[in-house]
């Protein structure tokens, strides 16, 4: 299942294979962002309060300091984290967040400099209107800065188990003796329908009781007439566990009925 | 047809592991020099998770193992293609300052000489509107002490008695440098309007400026001017005209005019010279500041005209050696570039 909503940017490297990235959303941005907000402000708060015990020395010095510090460390709080955890800061490693080089290739520290540097024309004429209104119309979701520094963000989502570990086999499967109608129903399933269905069986738990049992039956009426189950093999199994069985035979191989973490049905 | 990709899987699994393990070890140790054998196994792993990706792309299902894999082939795509990137940059100032800088400026002189026309453009216009009008001043100068007549200002500064900046010297030179450096890099930055941001501002201080000298030279006190802008303007100005300069390098590069480069390659390009040119222009405004705070709002009798225009002349002379001659002879390859 893909959300289309979701924009990416596809890359092909130089041996014609093509890979993409999950763009982030100027709303994800945007909370990135406020997070680092809270973070420069409670960084400089402590580091200002260092900066107010050189006043015990001078204290036009430590206005001075206070004054130019403050400028280093919004600044300089992107720039070096981004720069350090390879175009993280600390509310993008949050929100799973990364910059990139739009080409795919390793962020530069340049690259990195001038798209903080050019923060401040983003955030006129206030609260960020021209950085959000170009990335919400940009084909790569890129404010200005981004534009300038040739580089995208994208979001990483933490990496989940794949499906079919999930998958347990049941004990007693009807159907996986009858080899002819397993061959049947993979010829007649497409990887489209056969992984939808899988993510039927994962997610049962979020279906509503009522919605689950009409989805299954229309599932489990659906395999039953294209591969022509005889009926005693369906015969007092509820729907659901009859889409489950007919998941493990087209996703499980049949001689030893373990999860195969990757498997995968291919037509 | 359906096959059951288990069995591929299973003989895939372990060069993907192993990839993963490179990465992770390139990624924990930027600075790694690979051995020629662990090169030619990065780049076997890289094609053979680039021929199961290829495999398996168009298949609408399982879509972490595929995440996998891209990511996998993205990240080793990056460190083979990509050469050294952000982690792997040893930043060495004195290289920097004595050899990239210079050489960078000299590189794009062309947009440097650009800043200057449209300086000298607003100079004139500024000028030319104070000496025909004077009740100009009031919309053109910056500041509430300069509508004024030079020559009661002059007499003002010169009876003063004390040092009205005793005790926020430091704090004045703070609040300069950070306006500055704030203006300067917006300046800078507006040269992503294709640089008729820029322009304008330029233009705008080059009036100002133009109208602050025309008026202080008409008013018979050009010892007063020259003592009080050059000491910290001969290095202010020039550090807002290298901050334009990066933003018209910005806006050439947006226009694109006779390069058959994507935008986003030719941004790219220029992006280490503008971090440069925007570094070394902040450095100057440091000095520029402390220089305004610490010697320029100074006048005679405190300090002598002639030593505080000779001052000013001594950095000027400096600043054009160092953006003119420092770091030509350095053996670099960037010289190739210079």
């Amino acid at each position: 299942m893909t959300d289309d909503r979701v924009a990416v940017v596809r890359i092909r490297t130089p041996e014609g294979v093509p890979f993409s990235f999950p763009l982030a959303s100027p709303v994800t941005r945007l909370a990135a962002w406020a997070i680092d907000k809270m973070v420069v402000t409670a960084a400089w708060s402590a580091i200002s309060t260092l900066v107010r015990l050189v006043g015990l020395l001078s204290v036009d010095f430590s206005l001075g300091l206070a004054v130019v510090g403050y400028l280093v460390v919004s600044v300089g709080y992107a720039i070096a984290l981004e720069w350090r955890w390879g175009g993280q800061t600390l509310g993008k490693r949050l929100l799973h967040l990364r910059v990139m080089d739009e080409h795919g290739l390793p962020l530069r520290f340049s690259q990195v400099v001038v798209r903080n540097l050019l923060r401040p024309l983003d955030a006129l004429p206030g609260a960020y209107l021209v950085g959000g209104v170009t990335a919400t119309v940009s084909a790569k979701a890129q404010r200005v800065g981004d534009i300038a520094a040739a580089t995208i963000v994208v979001h990483e989502p933490p990496a989940a188990a794949a499906g079919l570990a999930r998958l347990q086999p049941s004990k007693y499967n009807s159907l996986r003796a009858q080899r002819h109608v397993v061959a049947r129903l993979r010829d007649h399933t497409s990887p489209a329908l056969a992984h939808a269905t899988l993510r039927a069986v994962l997610g049962r738990d979020h279906f509503d009781p009522d919605a689950r049992v009409q989805l299954f039956s229309q599932l489990a009426e659906h395999f039953r007439a294209v591969a022509s189950v005889p009926p005693e093999l369906s015969e007092g199994i509820a729907d659901e566990q009859f889409v489950r069985n007919v998941v493990e035979v087209l996703f499980l191989r049949p001689e030893t009925a373990t999860p195969a973490p990757e498997a995968m049905a291919v037509r | 047809m359906i096959v059951d990709l288990s069995r591929f899987v299973a003989a895939e699994e372990p060069q993907w592991s192993r990839l993963e393990a490179v990465l992770t070890a390139l990624k924990a140790d930027p600075w790694r020099q690979l051995s020629l054998a662990e090169v030619r196994e990065l780049d076997l792993l890289y094609r053979r998770a680039s021929a199961d990706l290829a495999r398996l792309t168009g298949f609408t299902g399982e879509r972490e193992m595929r995440q996998r894999l891209e990511q996998l082939v993205a990240r080793a795509y990056a460190e083979i293609h990509g050469g050294r990137g952000a982690r792997r940059v040893r930043f060495r100032p004195w290289h920097w300052f004595s050899v990239t800088l210079p050489r960078t400026f000299r590189r794009n002189l062309g947009c440097m000489l650009f800043a200057l026309a449209v300086t000298a453009a607003g100079m004139i216009f500024g000028g030319v509107a104070v000496a025909v009008d004077p009740g100009a001043k009031d919309v053109i100068m910056p500041f509430p002490h300069l509508v004024g007549d030079p020559r009661e200002r002059v007499a003002e500064e010169e009876q003063a008695i004390g040092d009205r900046l005793a005790g926020h010297k430091a704090t004045f030179a703070g609040e300069l440098m950070a306006h500055n450096i704030q203006v300067t890099l917006l300046v800078l930055a507006l040269g992503m309007t294709f640089g008729v941001g820029t322009i304008i501002m330029v233009f705008y201080n080059g009036v100002m400026l133009g109208a602050i000298v025309v008026d202080y030279l008409l008013a018979g006190e050009p010892a007063f001017l020259f003592g009080w802008l050059l000491p910290h303007g001969i290095i202010e100005i020039p550090a807002m005209l290298v901050g334009a300069q990066a933003g018209f390098l910005l806006a050439r590069s947006l226009l694109g005019r006779g390069d058959g480069r994507r935008i986003g390659t030719r941004l790219r390009s220029v992006a280490d010279d503008v971090a440069t040119l925007a570094g070394g222009a902040s450095l100057m405004l440091i000095w520029a500041g402390m220089m305004e705070s610490y010697f320029s709002q100074y006048h005679e009798p405190v300090l002598p005209y002639a030593m505080k225009i000779g001052i000013g002349l001594a950095e000027g002379t400096l600043l054009v050696f160092f953006y003119g001659f420092v770091g030509r002879r350095a053996a670099d390859p960037e010289a190739a570039n210079d």
